[in-house]
């Protein structure tokens, strides 16, 4: 069932120059929240920001009763999101879409670029609770862009990649040494990131015949499903992002 | 307790709010927030006689105060909606209201058909002002001749309340509304989006699939009031007013404009629960100026 409720802001912390963590508390017991879905966030007060902002479910601290979302300031919606302080409440729309689907066996793989990252924290978190231990391998330009390591290895393994070489090996996601071997160990990829590299690893998965759920962003007016903007194009029609989405399985997209 | 009933022609509603057409889907994405029975009426997503898969993406843009859209008019079909949504919708204790489309006449004309046959539905909105499909559409709403015949035609086949939903895209609205009037209309409503375009400077690259879109929230507000004034002076028939109604301030003036009922669009996507706010405040301004009926507010413009 969706909420519709205000949270007090719990805390609200920079990761780096253009990403912060905000940790909202609930005003009641929170729902069971699963990994991938998302919130859409109002924005007060603003008078160039007219719709709501939609971001990821980080993470869910059920004892404390609140919920995170790691932000990256694109906009002026964001930039207003980081201003927040513990004064200040918030009009959440929550849990909104799918989620994904937990594994058959063990060997996952996540991929996380950019913002991307933000679902993977919860999934990790559910896996690890269910006794697959997830590797990540995380993307960044820099090393002052591979955010929250310390967290995913409270349920991963680690891997990274950055373009400049600063931290991990250098280059592209999709050319880490994982993706290099002969026999990749994976038998399913979660990704979230930027669309060209959630493309190259579906492409990958496709062609290696793995499984992989993607999750995806689009333009969201809504969010549940009333108002039919947020489609992509599958092997079975249009279907909304926001209901039917945001994690799809790579083997209904047209890529 | 003061009197929020209205009615539009036979169509009793019990209070003068309801949901626009494509912004409510078919009601049930909002059971989670409010009872949509406390509505005067739902709008249905508009309905074609074969399914459409609407446009590509992306679909949508944000602008200043408002939103451009690019929907398409997606849905599945008069025949699905009869089997597969009507069921699940036609108890609910409101007005459920079908809008109806075509890209010809003989097209509104069948959806109409099918749609005559269903009890629980006492009303249609005929919609002649999409702007974002290639054929029909918003082409019969700006001609005051297709405007009419559009209307008669379906008049013939169908026999409840007949509401005709205008384009603001035209010259001259009353011109249009009294041609509707004159073809057996019993309500007009009005508006629906104005024809818009994003661009992204960045990129020099339109920001929806479909190059142009339609405008909707509060940033048509000023000009959707406008012609709903010019339409209740123009008519006899009672006008439905909607464009940019973002709360009960909003809503009350449309309906001192001439407006016997309101649609809420748009700003369902922000406060979902909007609807009843503004009907709730309606109460609490009549119980305010000492106004015992909803129906005496109704034009009561002080010029
Ligand atoms: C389901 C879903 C989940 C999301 N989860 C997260 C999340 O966990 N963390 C997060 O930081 N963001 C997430 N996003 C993206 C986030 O919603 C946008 O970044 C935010 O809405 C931007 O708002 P703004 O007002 O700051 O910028 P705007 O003023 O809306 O945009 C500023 C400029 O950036 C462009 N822009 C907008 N969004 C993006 C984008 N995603 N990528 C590149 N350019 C963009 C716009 O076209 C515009 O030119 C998610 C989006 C969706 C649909
Ligand atoms: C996403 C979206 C989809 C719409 N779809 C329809 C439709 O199917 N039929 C219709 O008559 N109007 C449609 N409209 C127009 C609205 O019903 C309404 O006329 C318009 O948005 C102005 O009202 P508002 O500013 O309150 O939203 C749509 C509007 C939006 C924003
Ligand atoms: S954002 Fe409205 S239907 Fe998905």
């Amino acid at each position: 069932m969706k909420k519709i409720q205000d949270f007090n802001i719990y805390a609200n912390h920079r990761l780096n120059y253009e990403t912060f963590i905000l940790e909202l508390k609930a005003p009641e017991k929170l729902p069971e929240i699963f990994p991938g879905q998302f919130a859409q966030l109002k924005i007060n007060n603003h008078p160039q920001v007219f719709l709501r902002r939609p971001f990821s479910i980080h993470n869910v601290d059920y004892e404390k009763n609140t919920i995170s979302f790691f932000i990256k300031i694109i906009g002026e919606g964001t930039r207003s999101l980081q201003k927040l302080n513990k004064k200040n409440s918030i009009n959440v729309i929550y849990p909104l879409g799918n989620s994904f689907n937990l594994p058959k066996q063990n060997n996952v793989l996540l991929v996380g670029g950019g913002t991307g990252v933000a679902p993977l924290l919860l999934l990790s978190k559910s896996l690890k609770n269910n006794n697959i231990s997830p590797v990540i391998l995380i993307g960044g330009r820099s090393r002052n862009d591979i955010l929250q390591i310390k967290e995913f290895e409270k349920y991963c393994k680690v891997l990274i990649t950055t373009e400049d070489g600063t931290l991990g090996e250098k280059g592209l996601v999709t050319q880490h040494s994982v993706f290099q071997t002969d026999k990749f160990p994976f038998k399913k990829i979660y990704t979230c990131g930027p669309e060209l590299m959630m493309k190259a690893i579906g492409k990958f998965a496709k062609k290696n015949n793995i499984e992989c759920e993607v999750s995806l962003e689009n333009t969201m007016a809504c969010g549940f499903g009333a108002c039919l903007c947020c489609v992509v194009e599958t092997s079975k029609g249009n279907k909304c992002v926001c209901t039917e989405g945001p994690v799809f399985n790579i083997k209904y997209l047209k890529w | 307790m003061v009197d929020l009933k209205i009615k539009i022609q036979k169509l009793e509603l019990k209070n003068p709010v309801m949901t626009a057409s494509g912004t409510f889907g078919y009601g049930e994405e909002y059971t989670d927030f409010f009872d949509i029975s406390k509505l005067g009426g739902i709008i249905v997503k508009g309905i074609t006689i074969k399914p459409r898969e609407g446009n590509p993406y992306p679909r949508m843009a944000e602008t200043a105060s408002g939103m451009l859209n690019a929907v398409g008019l997606q849905n599945k079909g008069v025949d699905y909606f009869i089997k597969n949504i009507y069921p699940e919708i036609k108890n609910y204790d409101t007005n459920i209201i079908v809008n109806i489309n075509g890209s010809t006449i003989e097209e509104y004309i069948q959806v109409a058909e099918k749609i005559n046959e269903l009890d629980k539905i006492p009303a249609i909105e005929l919609n002649i002002s999409c702007p974002n499909v290639k054929e029909g559409g918003m082409a019969f709403g700006t001609s005051y001749q297709s405007a009419k015949a559009v209307t008669e035609a379906v008049r013939k086949a169908y026999y409840k309340t007949l509401i005709v939903k205008l384009s603001p895209n035209v010259t001259d609205i009353t011109e249009i509304a009294k041609s509707v009037e004159g073809a057996g209309a019993d309500s007009i409503s009005l508006i629906n989006t104005l024809l818009g375009m994003a661009i992204d400077a960045e990129t020099r690259k339109p920001v929806l699939s479909t190059i142009t879109g339609g405008l909707s929230g509060p940033a048509v507000k000023p000009i959707a009031l406008r012609m709903v004034w010019q339409v209740y002076n123009s008519v006899k028939i009672p006008v439905i007013g909607l464009g940019g109604i973002m709360n009960t301030s909003d809503a009350i003036e449309f309906i001192i404009a001439g407006a016997s009922a309101i649609q809420v669009g748009t700003a369902n996507f922000i406060d979902p629960q909007i609807t009843v706010k503004i009907i709730d405040g309606i109460e609490e301004y009549l119980n305010k100026h000492k106004i015992d009926s909803i129906r005496e507010l109704v034009g009561a413009l002080n010029v």
